[in-house]
C-alpha cells in the first residue's frame, strides 16, 4: 500500500486504470444487455492496426489508434445498415482487416514488434503522464455521455420498439455507444492490452448483473468491481512481480466468480 | 353491453375529436408482396377499438405505420391532424408492443425503473426524480394494481404482472391514445379477464382512447365500441354491434381466426 504513495509510476497507473476501468464497466453493462459484448473484442483488433499505423509513421500510437478505431466503429454501423449484415459479421470484417494491417505494418517496419507487444499485453506501469491525463479526460467524457443519456439508453436497451415509439431516435444513440466503446477500448488497451481489453468491458458488468435487482445497483456494483480489480490487481502485480494486466483480469474474474456463487446460494 | 358503454360508444362516434387517420395506406417489406393495401380508417377520441385479423394479416404492421416506425409505400397517416412524420407529441401516445413480456431474465430493471423509462425518455442528465414524477409513477402503477411491486425486478414477475407494468409505463404520461399489440398472448384466461376489465376502466375513467390488437372475440363483444378487421385490406370498420352481424365476423369465425376466453 505504501508503494502507491511512494512511486509516481504506480500512482499514474492507478489513476488511469481506475478511470478507464470504471468507464469500461458502465459501458459494458449496456453492451452485455444489448448482446453486443464482442464489439469490444472486434474493435480491439482494429486498434491493433491503429497502433501499428502510429508506430509505423512514428506518431503517438494511442492517438492514431483512437482515430482509426472511432472511424472503424462508424464503418461497422454503416456496413450493418447498407450491406444488411448482422452486427457480429460487420465487426468480424473490420477486426480481421485491422489485425491484417497491423501484421503487415509490423512485418514491413521490422523493428515494431517490441513496441507492439506492449500494446498487445498492456503496460500500465509504463504509462506516460500525458497518457494519464488523456485517459482520465476521455474516461470522464465516456461516463458523462452515459449519464446524460442514461434514461434513453436504458429504455432503448430494454425495449427498443417501445423506446422508438416513445420518440427516442436510436441511430444517434447507437452511434454514440459504438464510438464510446471505440474510445474505451483504446484506453483499455494501455491498461490490460488489446488481447484482454474485452475483460474490462465484460467482467465487472457481468459481476454487477449477478447481484443487482435494479439498473442503478448494477451500474454501482460494476463500477466497484472495476475499481477493486484495478487496485487489487496492481497491488498484487507490484507485490508478487506479476504482469499487471493478467493480475487485473484474473482478479476481476475471481470477483465475478464469487458473486456468481453468492447469487446461486441466495437462490437455493 | 351496458347502457354506460353504449352511451360512450355513441358519443365517441358523433362528436369526437379525430386522433388517428389512416388514409389509403399500402405497405410491403422490401421485395415481398403487399402486406397492406389501401387501408383507410379513423380512431376518434374516447374509442375503444379492437383491431382484428388472422395471423400475418398486417395488424402489427398497421400499428407500426400508425406509430411512424414504418413508412407507408402509399398513403398517409395523421395523428391529431398532423402527418405522422411531423408529429412530436409522442408522450401522448402510449404503446405496449407485441412481445413486451419477453423480458430478458438478466435485465436488472425494477418495476419503478421500467415505468420511469417512459417518463424520462426525453430527459437529460438528472438521475433524480422530482416529487411530481414519483407521484406520476405511483399513480400509473396504482391504475394497474401494481403499486406494491415498485422495487421488484420486473424479470421476476409473472406474464400478467409484467403486462400490467408495461401498461403502467405506457400510461405514465397520461396519454390520449394507448396502443396494445396482442397484450394477453401467453396470459391465462382469468388474468386476461381482469386485464380487459382494467383496460375498460382506463378507457372509461381516465378517458384514454384505446387501440387493441387482439384475436379474442370475447373482448369484442364485452368491452370495445369499435372494430376494424384487417386481412391485407380493411374488411370491416365500424361499431361492434354491426360487426357481430357482419359477413367479416362470420368469415373470421368460420376460418377459426378468432378465439374466445372466459367472458
Amino acid at each position: 500500500m505504501e508503494a502507491f504513495f511512494t512511486y509516481g509510476f504506480l500512482q499514474r497507473a492507478l489513476f488511469a486504470g481506475i478511470f478507464v476501468a470504471v468507464a469500461c464497466s458502465m459501458l459494458g453493462l449496456f453492451l452485455i444487455l444489448r448482446r453486443d459484448a464482442m464489439i469490444g473484442h472486434g474493435l480491439a483488433h482494429v486498434a491493433f492496426g491503429g497502433v501499428a499505423f502510429g508506430l509505423f509513421l512514428n506518431m503517438m500510437p494511442l492517438a492514431t489508434a483512437l482515430g482509426v478505431t472511432v472511424l472503424a466503429s462508424w464503418a461497422v454501423i454503416k456496413l450493418k445498415e447498407k450491406a444488411g449484415l448482422h452486427g457480429d459479421s460487420a465487426i468480424a470484417v473490420f477486426s480481421s482487416v485491422g489485425m491484417a494491417i497491423g501484421i503487415l505494418l509490423a512485418t514491413l517496419a521490422h523493428n515494431l514488434n517490441v513496441d507492439l507487444l506492449s500494446f498487445l499485453f498492456g503496460d500500465i506501469l509504463a504509462i506516460e503522464p500525458i497518457e494519464v491525463w488523456l485517459s482520465i479526460g476521455l474516461a470522464a467524457a465516456v461516463v458523462a455521455s452515459i449519464l446524460i443519456n442514461y434514461h434513453q439508453l436504458m429504455f432503448l436497451t430494454f425495449d427498443r420498439e417501445a423506446a422508438r415509439a416513445a420518440g427516442i431516435r436510436p441511430q444517434g444513440l447507437d452511434f454514440q455507444l459504438t464510438v464510446l466503446t471505440a474510445i474505451t477500448v483504446v484506453l483499455g488497451m494501455k491498461v490490460v492490452g488489446i488481447l484482454l481489453v474485452t475483460a474490462l468491458l465484460v467482467m465487472p458488468a457481468a459481476a454487477g448483473l449477478q447481484l443487482a435487482s435494479n439498473f442503478k445497483q448494477a451500474l454501482w456494483i460494476s463500477a466497484v468491481v472495476a475499481f477493486l480489480s484495478v487496485t487489487g490487481g496492481l497491488a498484487a502485480a507490484f507485490a508478487f512481480d506479476l504482469p499487471a494486466s493478467a493480475a487485473i483480469v484474473l482478479l476481476a474474474f475471481s470477483i465475478f466468480g464469487a458473486l456468481f456463487l453468492l447469487r446461486r446460494r441466495k437462490r437455493f | 353491453m351496458s347502457e354506460e358503454k353504449e352511451a360512450q360508444s355513441s358519443s365517441g362516434t358523433k362528436n369526437a375529436l379525430e386522433l388517428v387517420r389512416v388514409d389509403g395506406v399500402s405497405f410491403k417489406y422490401d421485395a415481398g408482396p403487399n402486406v397492406l393495401e389501401e387501408i383507410s380508417l379513423t380512431i376518434q377520441a374516447g374509442d375503444f377499438l379492437a383491431l382484428l385479423g388472422p395471423n400475418g394479416s398486417g395488424k402489427t404492421t398497421l400499428v407500426k405505420l400508425i406509430l411512424g416506425l414504418l413508412k407507408p409505400l402509399a398513403g398517409n397517416v395523421f395523428i391529431k391532424g398532423r402527418p405522422v412524420e411531423e408529429f412530436e407529441e409522442w408522450p401522448k401516445i402510449g404503446y405496449v408492443p407485441q412481445k413486451a413480456t419477453h423480458v430478458d431474465p438478466f435485465f436488472p430493471a425494477s418495476v419503478r425503473e421500467v415505468v420511469a423509462m417512459a417518463l424520462f425518455s426525453r430527459r437529460g442528465a438528472s438521475l433524480k426524480k422530482s416529487k411530481e414524477e414519483e407521484k406520476a409513477i405511483a399513480t400509473a402503477l396504482q391504475s394497474v394494481g401494481m403499486e406494491d411491486f415498485m422495487g421488484r425486478p420486473v424479470s421476476r414477475l409473472s406474464g400478467g404482472q409484467q403486462q400490467r407494468v408495461f401498461i403502467a409505463r405506457a400510461i405514465v404520461h397520461s396519454p390520449e391514445l394507448l396502443i396494445l399489440d396482442e397484450p394477453t398472448a401467453g396470459v391465462d384466461a382469468v388474468t386476461q379477464e381482469r386485464f380487459y376489465e382494467m383496460l375498460y376502466q382506463l378507457n372509461k375513467q381516465r378517458a384514454i382512447t384505446i387501440l387493441l390488437v387482439t384475436h379474442d372475440i370475447g373482448v369484442v363483444t364485452m368491452h370495445v365500441n369499435k372494430v376494424a378487421c384487417v386481412n391485407q385490406r380493411l374488411t370491416y370498420h365500424g361499431t361492434h354491434e354491426d360487426f357481430c352481424q357482419s359477413e367479416a365476423f362470420k368469415a373470421m369465425l368460420a376460418a377459426g381466426h378468432l378465439v374466445s376466453h372466459r367472458h
